[in-house]
């Protein structure tokens, strides 16, 4: 293990905010012990096991269903089909209006449902189903000029479509040195280790209760989403989310297996778990759409920009408008008196994309910092130098101050770590042997976000706490950090609290999700715990056996407009190796620093940074989906073909972080630090091989059959 | 859910004996592929005859020279063993490319040999392929194929034999010895597998029922130079894009010894015999070697997506030439 700060001697105590405390949950996790959402220990008599029948049309209409063979089989309790599932209300989220209605939207949709005994019963049957379709003809290929393209009001987190300051274009046509660059980054997918999984089960005589174990990023909404779709008061539903084996944002939205285990559950009378198959999961819960970028940057000789612009094309799905947001970092990062940013957006007969770390921030700034190295190298500046030039006093688009912005400082700490003062930054000059090595550096930005929460905290007469709140960790360490938060608040020891997350009996609170979980939850925390120190400080004589409680709800201070610009920023450095006989690019080191608030945990905040760079490494290097035209899925259908780095692919990977105060965040001065790792991996990267072979790259990942024909 | 018999045979006959007497029936070793198929719908036998317990898990050398190598001897333990390392490491390199570790540990040396295409239109029922289902005509052509051939493929299938094992075994000669009703024979391990043609269904020349019992390396002595080198997506768990395999001995400033194979690019391990003629006899002068390599892919024929593997393999293998000629090649 690598020393960090918080070994030395000015460490936080053990356990306090700001302590290397190890997860309280990873002796469960590492022994097994820790339940998923479908393995609860205690499987109910008569569960029964459900299998989706996907769609095998891109585009039409589902004409028959016939189930006779699949209900001959053995086990077989039920096949649901859109003539005779269950009903449902209406489902703000059209992705969860399965089995409604006959529309093929794509490629994957679920058609019907096989409910069996066991799982194996259940894919039989469901392998036996079979549709008849009337096939339409579909369109699922992208392109920048597409017909159907149109610019949306918002784009995904409800940023504006478009905004232009300035004249962008005469300034980019009269400026002395321009980058006009297109960059190009594929379809992505979260593919968390735990698939999308769910078990369900109506309580009660009449099956008035629906309790549900979901792997979920927020219980509360999951259970919001089941209420209108069952017709329910949310009182009679529970979601449970305790352990989450990641979900990178697919599973931050409820997902339609969820409401088919629930659907099954009800159609049957029996308790219900339905686990997606990993081949089904590219179609149905989400993906990174890809997204075409045209990037103008005009500057002055001395490298200042005068104009910037980004211009993002990219798809949905014809049942849902989901926008990345590649081009509003452009918003944020560098000063420029005009600058242009738009999205335009076209619908196509492909699945729904959704959220991916950092979405917006990942796919733009791997095409802005791309572009911003091109136009150091064409000004003959160092990429550095070219960014602290164009650092901005307030945020460009809003043109509101930052509550904290130390990006240089990010830069100048990385570039000492790194050792980029000695880099010569001629391109295609190192070579041993076959290889060519070169470095590169990126910037990254990620919104601090938070949520209204609500949480409580107990006092017990043994002198222990309770804190309770719907958190999720979906491996992140929220459950520890929280825990640190409250002992903080309570001036308490980190073993005399015990929290309480991952369902919705507690206090109702938002997802885990937008990096804002932490801040979200922690504020409730905080202000549940300093009101318990209120109260226990009011208190005389011994507490009564219930303990005494406090709640807290910050829907007022999380809601308030906040009057900064608010956002955690970081560099991103990377030496690679290019080997001019394959074209296989290795990464050799990357670093990370990053100002981000307070650090509330170093050791569960290395993980998040370090993982984020991990999964930036493979959107540089190995990750794609590939949109198939003739049939209209993604052809990367297992975790053999859909390459997310190896053990061997990552070298040498190490986090920082500066210490940053910021007083207009939240109680605990924290700002969030889920994405931020993954948004400049990909460009250093990319730099990097610029660097190294003097060719410049723009379209990923950098596999062999990119590379080695630019080599050439 | 349709129930599939198991047999456990004890020895190569009652195994033969077991499949004879089960219509439908496949062997089962490592079950890494096969089980996987079953999973997906690509398979589905009725009785599986596991062969992984027969005696057959030893590397033996043999009295003449070369090694007989069990089939069930697994490829980690294959990729380990010191005679392997020593006079074949072509094989060790190739085997250690291949999978994971975990794989590795329990795929067999029979089974490796008959993996089937990981064509992602061959994994999925629900789209046509000629392989799985003759006649339903081949997805990958208007689909997806960048990781598909580009030598030697049909109008019916541009499937890709993925073992990195059976390339370094094509580039050494090795053969394969089968056990059927008829006896057991040899087949060279180069001719084992087939070109797609009209019938993509049969990936290889076996027989029904017949088992494979051994692979047997032609003798060679310790240090006689031979190399792999794999080209893939990402540094570990991946499919050659491209890989070559070669053995090459040089004498009097002459090749001697030739054996070249390459992966990734074919619906079998493809052996180079037009470079291999165009080397032996030659001097391994970089320009000679280019030349051979050349003689051999420009017989390529690439796809939409693909033509990248020529040059790719192109690079490879003259680099693992040059690297296998020493000082020689230099010019």
């Amino acid at each position: 293990m690598r020393p960090t700060a918080a070994t030395s001697t000015l460490a936080p105590a053990s356990g306090s905010l700001g302590a290397d405390t190890a997860r309280l949950e990873g002796r469960d996790k590492v022994t097994g012990t820790a339940r998923y959402a479908t393995e609860q220990a205690h499987t109910p008599p008569g569960c029964a096991y459900a299998w989706p029948v996907p769609a095998t049309v891109a585009r039409g209409r589902v004409t028959a269903v016939d189930t006779a063979a699949a209900l001959a089989l053995p086990g077989v309790l039920a096949v649901l089909t859109p003539d005779t599932a269950p009903r449902l209300g209406h489902a703000e989220d059209p992705t969860l209006a399965v089995l409604q209605d006959h529309r093929v939207p794509h490629r994957g949709w679920f058609v019907a449902l096989a409910v069996a005994e066991t799982p194996e019963q259940a894919r039989a049957a469901a392998g036996a189903v079979r549709i008849s379709y009337a096939a339409e003809p579909h369109d699922v290929a992208l392109t920048a000029g597409h017909p159907d393209g149109y610019v949306p009001e918002t784009a995904n987190g409800g940023e504006a479509g478009s905004s232009r300051r300035g004249d962008p274009e005469a300034a980019f046509d009269a400026a002395p040195v321009r980058i006009d660059a297109a960059y190009r980054v594929p379809p992505l997918h979260n593919h968390p280790m735990e698939p999308h999984a769910a078990f369900a089960h109506w309580d009660g005589d009449r099956a008035e209760h629906l309790t549900v174990y979901d792997s979920s990023q927020g219980a509360n909404a999951v259970r919001t989403a089941l209420a209108q779709l069952f017709g329910l008061a949310e009182g009679r539903i529970t979601v449970i989310s305790e352990h989450v084996g990641g979900g990178f944002g697919s599973k931050g939205t409820p997902r339609p297996h969820v409401v088919l285990a629930a659907m099954a559950a009800r159609h049957t009378g029996r308790p219900v778990k339905l686990a997606l198959p990993r081949r089904q999961l590219s179609a149905v819960v989400g993906h990174r759409a890809p997204t075409l970028h045209r990037l103008r940057l005009g500057a002055e000789r001395d490298g200042t920009l005068v104009s910037v612009s980004h211009e993002v094309a990219t798809h949905t799905s014809r049942i849902k408008e989901f926008v990345e947001q590649a081009a509003v970092p452009a918003r944020v990062m560098y000063a420029s008196p005009h600058s242009l940013t738009s999205h335009r957006v076209t619908p196509l007969d492909v699945p729904t994309p959704s959220w991916m770390r950092a979405p917006g921030e990942a796919p733009g700034m791997y095409a802005l910092e791309s572009a911003m190295d091109e136009l150091a190298v064409e000004l003959g500046m160092d990429p550095i130098d070219l960014r602290v030039r164009n650092e901005p006093v307030t945020e460009p688009g809003s043109g509101l101050p930052f509550s904290s912005r130390h990006l240089v400082e990010c830069l100048r700490e990385g570039a000492r770590r790194f050792g980029w003062g000695d880099r010569d930054p001629r391109p295609g000059v190192r070579r041993e042997g076959d290889l060519l090595t070169g470095t590169g550096v990126a910037a990254a930005t990620y919104p601090v976000l938070v949520a209204p929460s609500t949480a409580s905290a107990t006092a017990h007469p043994g002198g222990t706490f309770t804190v309770r709140v719907n958190a999720t960790d979906i491996g992140t360490g929220a459950r520890t950090v929280l825990a640190q938060i409250a002992a903080g608040a309570l001036g308490a020891a980190l073993s005399a609290v015990r929290v309480e997350i991952g369902s919705t009996r507690l206090p109702a609170a938002p997802l885990a999700g937008g990096s804002s979980g932490t801040a979200s939850w922690g504020w409730a925390v905080h202000e549940a715990c300093a009101a318990l120190v209120d109260r226990l400080a009011d208190h005389h004589g011994a507490l009564p056996p219930e303990g005494l409680t406090a709640t807290a709800d910050t829907t007022e201070a999380a809601s308030a407009a906040p009057a900064f610009a608010r956002h955690a920023f970081g560099a991103h450095f990377a030496e690679v190796q290019v080997d001019t006989v394959t074209g296989e690019v290795q990464v050799r080191r990357l670093l990370g620093v990053y100002a981000a608030g307070r650090i509330l945990n170093p050791r569960t905040a290395r993980s998040q940074f370090v993982g984020g760079m991990v999964m930036g490494l493979g959107m540089a290097l190995t990750e794609h989906s590939t949109m198939d035209p003739a049939f209209g899925d993604f052809t990367e259908a297992d975790l053999a073909m859909y390459h997310v780095p190896a053990h061997a692919d990552v070298p040498d990977v190490d986090a920082h972080w500066i210490d940053e105060e910021d007083h207009y965040l939240n109680p605990m001065g924290s700002k969030g630090i889920g994405e931020i790792g993954i948004v400049g991996t990909p460009a250093a990267i990319g730099n990097a091989v610029h660097h190294a072979t003097g060719v410049r790259l723009r379209h990923l990942p950098l596999t062999p059959d990119r590379v080695l024909p630019a080599l050439a | 859910m349709r129930p599939v018999g198991y047999v456990r045979a004890r020895s190569v006959e009652e195994a033969a004996a077991a499949h004879a007497g089960h219509p439908g029936a496949r062997y089962l070793a490592g079950g890494t592929n096969l089980v996987d198929l079953m999973k997906l719908g690509v398979e589905s036998p009725g009785t599986l005859v596991d062969v992984s317990r027969l005696p057959l898990d030893t590397v033996e050398p043999l009295p003449g020279g070369g090694l007989r190598i069990g089939a069930t001897v697994r490829n980690s333990d294959l990729a380990a063993h010191p005679l392997v390392r020593a006079s074949y490491p072509v094989l060790s390199q190739a085997l250690l490319a291949g999978a994971s570790g975990q794989l590795r540990n329990i795929a067999t040396t029979g089974g490796n040999l008959l993996q089937r295409t990981r064509c992602p239109y061959f994994q999925d029922p629900a789209k046509p392929c000629n392989k799985r289902e003759p006649g339903t005509g081949c997805g990958a052509r208007e689909g997806g194929h960048r990781d598909h051939a580009v030598l030697g493929h049909s109008p019916s299938c541009i499937a890709t034999h993925p073992s990195d094992m059976a390339v370094a075994l094509a580039a050494l000669g090795a053969t394969v010895e089968l056990h059927g009703a008829d006896g057991a024979r040899t087949v060279p391990v180069g001719q084992f597998h087939r070109l797609p043609g009209d019938h993509p269904e049969r990936d290889t020349v076996i027989g029904p029922g017949e088992l494979i019992t051994a692979v047997v390396l032609p003798e060679a002595p310790a240090g006689l130079p031979s190399a792999y080198r794999k080209a893939r997506d990402r540094a570990s768990y991946a499919f050659a894009l491209a890989s070559v395999a070669a053995v090459l001995e040089v004498a009097d400033g002459v090749v001697r010894q030739v054996g070249i194979a390459f992966g990734g690019l074919a619906h079998r391990p493809w052996r180079a015999e037009r470079a291999e003629a165009a080397l032996l006899g030659a001097a391994p002068t970089g320009e000679n070697i280019a030349r051979a390599v050349d003689a051999e892919l420009d017989r390529a024929e690439p796809l939409r997506d693909n033509a990248f593997k020529v040059p790719l393999a192109r690079n490879l293998a003259r680099r693992v030439l040059t690297g296998l000629a020493g000082p020689a090649a230099r010019p």
